[in-house]
């Protein structure tokens, strides 16, 4: 069984020019989970997974695997298995051939080409030229690409884009399993919700900085909590509130209270005599925690 | 030793599961057997009577061709005088390949030192450019020689400068492939990298070659061109017919010449493109 190392970014920058792509970005990705790395598009994540690659050169810092730069590692394939979002294929090359080409580079046994092949679901399309691929099948024959050396270490970008819902499933689940195999798993995308079902830790960028990382369930607590109560007066519940000097915005299902108890705002409706017809605390979506916290890099 | 044969293996494997290899050389055979077919039929025709002086209506342009003594050479060396467009072509897109098609990045996943895939890379190319030295030959020699006995002249086929003049026709071959290598990391750019080898080959080196036979030291520095010192390596070609006493590098100078431009151009697009970041 292929052990994962310890990804690790330290204080890794890219300058293009006069834009700062990525700028002092540390964190690291353990083994044994599945990592989301998210951000808007054009946050920085595909130049941060380029550089960890060795495809693009740091204009300063580093990023290794077990200690180990990309270019360092005495088996490549073997160790890191990387899907980028860009489709790398020659088209007029078949599925098995472009895989072959790399086994041969990478000195790793023929025979891997059918095996990863059939992993993706691409096995009745080994031999057809690549140029007839939709983008599905491309991003399942770079996924195939990836596993080519049975590797410790996964890194994905955006790989599910282009996926159809029962590919979206499917990844999930096979995600899931690689983590649990106790492979490091680190998968970008720029939408939570296309991860959130599989991701155990988040790391979230934002123009090229780091604005939060830890496990999913900390995002829960970003973002206070707010109160939704409606009544059939709704003109007697709003002079309620006025009152009572509790800021509210008007929502489409009811007054959106920004206090996160219920008891309290349903205690004020009551000592004026109000009737309700809804009480109830929202707790903000992870999606929306995701998205302020994307929103805050503006002003950073 | 692993670390060279598996990118160097990996690159045959690049050129030969693409479709590119088998249509240059069969268009290249096609391209050279009509050239020296037809020469020797021309030459041959001449030489056995077959067809007079007269009859081609060009002021006693045959008489010239029989005074130049080895023809049969002549014929042969088109395998690479004329042909060695296609192992330019073939070695240029096997890099501009790459970068087209963004091929570089599982490339450099897999081979992550980028100088030793570049040297896998100019090592395929020098051997498959000999193959298509050989496939040329085939056509320059087989069919050139054929046609030559048929009109029952010497094909020279028993002469050891003939087999000599192959070898290094072969060379040529490879050489030139290597310097489309260098070419495409030179000018990344696909269409770019195809008009330049087509209007340098085709066109902007034949005038510059003629040009510099106008004065002694245009002479000299165009015996540098690199189609000029490929013919000296080879050691005939039908440039030599349109200016006689061009100057000419001796064998193993125009094969040094030719090295030095495919390792420069190579050494340079290393810099220039290779190393870059691959985003």
């Amino acid at each position: 069984m292929p052990i994962g190392a310890v990804i690790e970014f330290t204080s890794i920058t890219k300058k293009f020019g006069q834009v700062t792509a990525v700028n002092d970005l540390s964190f690291t990705v353990e083994p044994g989970r599945v990592t989301g790395f998210l951000g808007p598009n054009g946050a920085g994540k595909t130049t941060t997974l380029r550089m960890l690659l060795g495809l693009v050169a740091p204009t300063s810092g580093t990023a290794t695997f077990g200690g180990l730069r990309y270019r360092d590692l005495p088996r490549p394939l073997h160790t890191v298995g990387a899907a980028l979002e860009a489709a790398s294929f020659h088209p007029g090359r078949t599925a098995a051939h472009h895989l072959g080409v790399y086994t041969i580079a990478a000195g790793i046994p023929r025979t891997r080409v059918a095996e990863v092949l059939h992993t993706v679901g691409l096995a009745e399309h080994a031999s057809q030229r690549v140029g007839g691929y939709s983008l599905g099948m491309r991003q399942r024959l770079g996924l195939a690409y990836s596993l080519l050396g049975d590797p410790g270490v996964l890194v994905l970008d955006e790989p599910i884009n282009g996926l159809d819902p029962e590919g979206i499933k499917w990844i999930r689940g096979f995600l899931s399993s690689m983590a649990a195999e106790g492979r490091t798993v680190l998968v970008s995308s720029h939408l939570l919700s296309e991860v959130q079902q599989s991701v155990d830790d988040v790391i979230i960028i934002a123009k090229g900085e780091l604005v939060h990382s830890g496990p999913l369930s900390s995002l829960d607590t970003n973002i206070a909590p707010q109160v939704i109560v409606d009544s059939p007066d709704r003109d007697a519940l709003i002079a309620a509130l006025t009152e009572a000097g509790l800021p509210f915005t008007s929502g489409r299902t009811g007054l959106i209270v920004a206090v996160p108890d219920p008891g309290r705002v349903g205690h004020i409706a009551f000592a004026a005599g109000v009737e309700l017809n809804a009480l109830h605390r929202q707790k903000a979506g992870l999606e929306e925690s995701f998205l302020a916290l994307v929103e805050g890099g503006d002003s950073l | 030793m692993n670390l060279i044969l598996r990118p160097v293996a990996a690159e045959f494997s690049k050129i030969l599961t693409t479709r590119m290899w088998w249509i240059l050389a069969l268009v290249l055979f096609g391209y050279i057997t009509l050239l020296a077919g037809g020469l020797a039929a021309l030459f041959g025709g001449l030489d056995s009577g077959a067809i007079t002086p007269d009859a081609m209506n060009a002021g006693g342009g045959g008489a010239d061709l029989t005074s130049l003594g080895s023809v049969p050479l002549l014929i042969y060396s088109f395998a690479s005088s004329v042909g060695y467009v296609f192992p330019v072509l073939l070695g240029a897109l096997a890099t501009t390949g790459e970068f087209r098609h963004q091929t570089l990045t599982p490339t450099f996943l897999a081979t992550p030192k980028r100088g030793r895939v570049l040297g896998a890379k100019t090592i395929a190319l020098f051997v498959v450019g000999a193959a298509l030295g050989v496939v040329g030959l085939a056509a320059s020699v087989g069919v050139g020689a054929l046609v030559l006995g048929g009109f029952g002249v010497d094909p020279l086929l028993a002469d050891g400068e003939t087999w000599a003049l192959i070898g290094r026709t072969v060379l040529a071959m490879a050489l030139w492939a290597v310097i489309g290598v260098g070419l495409g990391v030179l000018v990344p750019s696909q269409v770019a990298s195809i008009v330049i080898v087509l209007a340098f080959t085709q066109f902007v080196e034949p005038l510059l070659r003629f040009a510099a036979t106008f004065t002694e030291v245009t002479a000299d520095i165009g015996k540098f061109l690199p189609g000029a010192a490929s013919d000296a390596l080879v050691g005939e070609s039908f440039y030599a017919l349109t200016s006689p006493g061009m100057a000419v590098l001796t064998s193993w100078q125009g094969g040094l010449v030719l090295l030095a431009y495919g390792l420069a151009a190579t050494v340079g697009g290393y810099f220039i493109s290779w190393k870059r970041d691959v985003t």
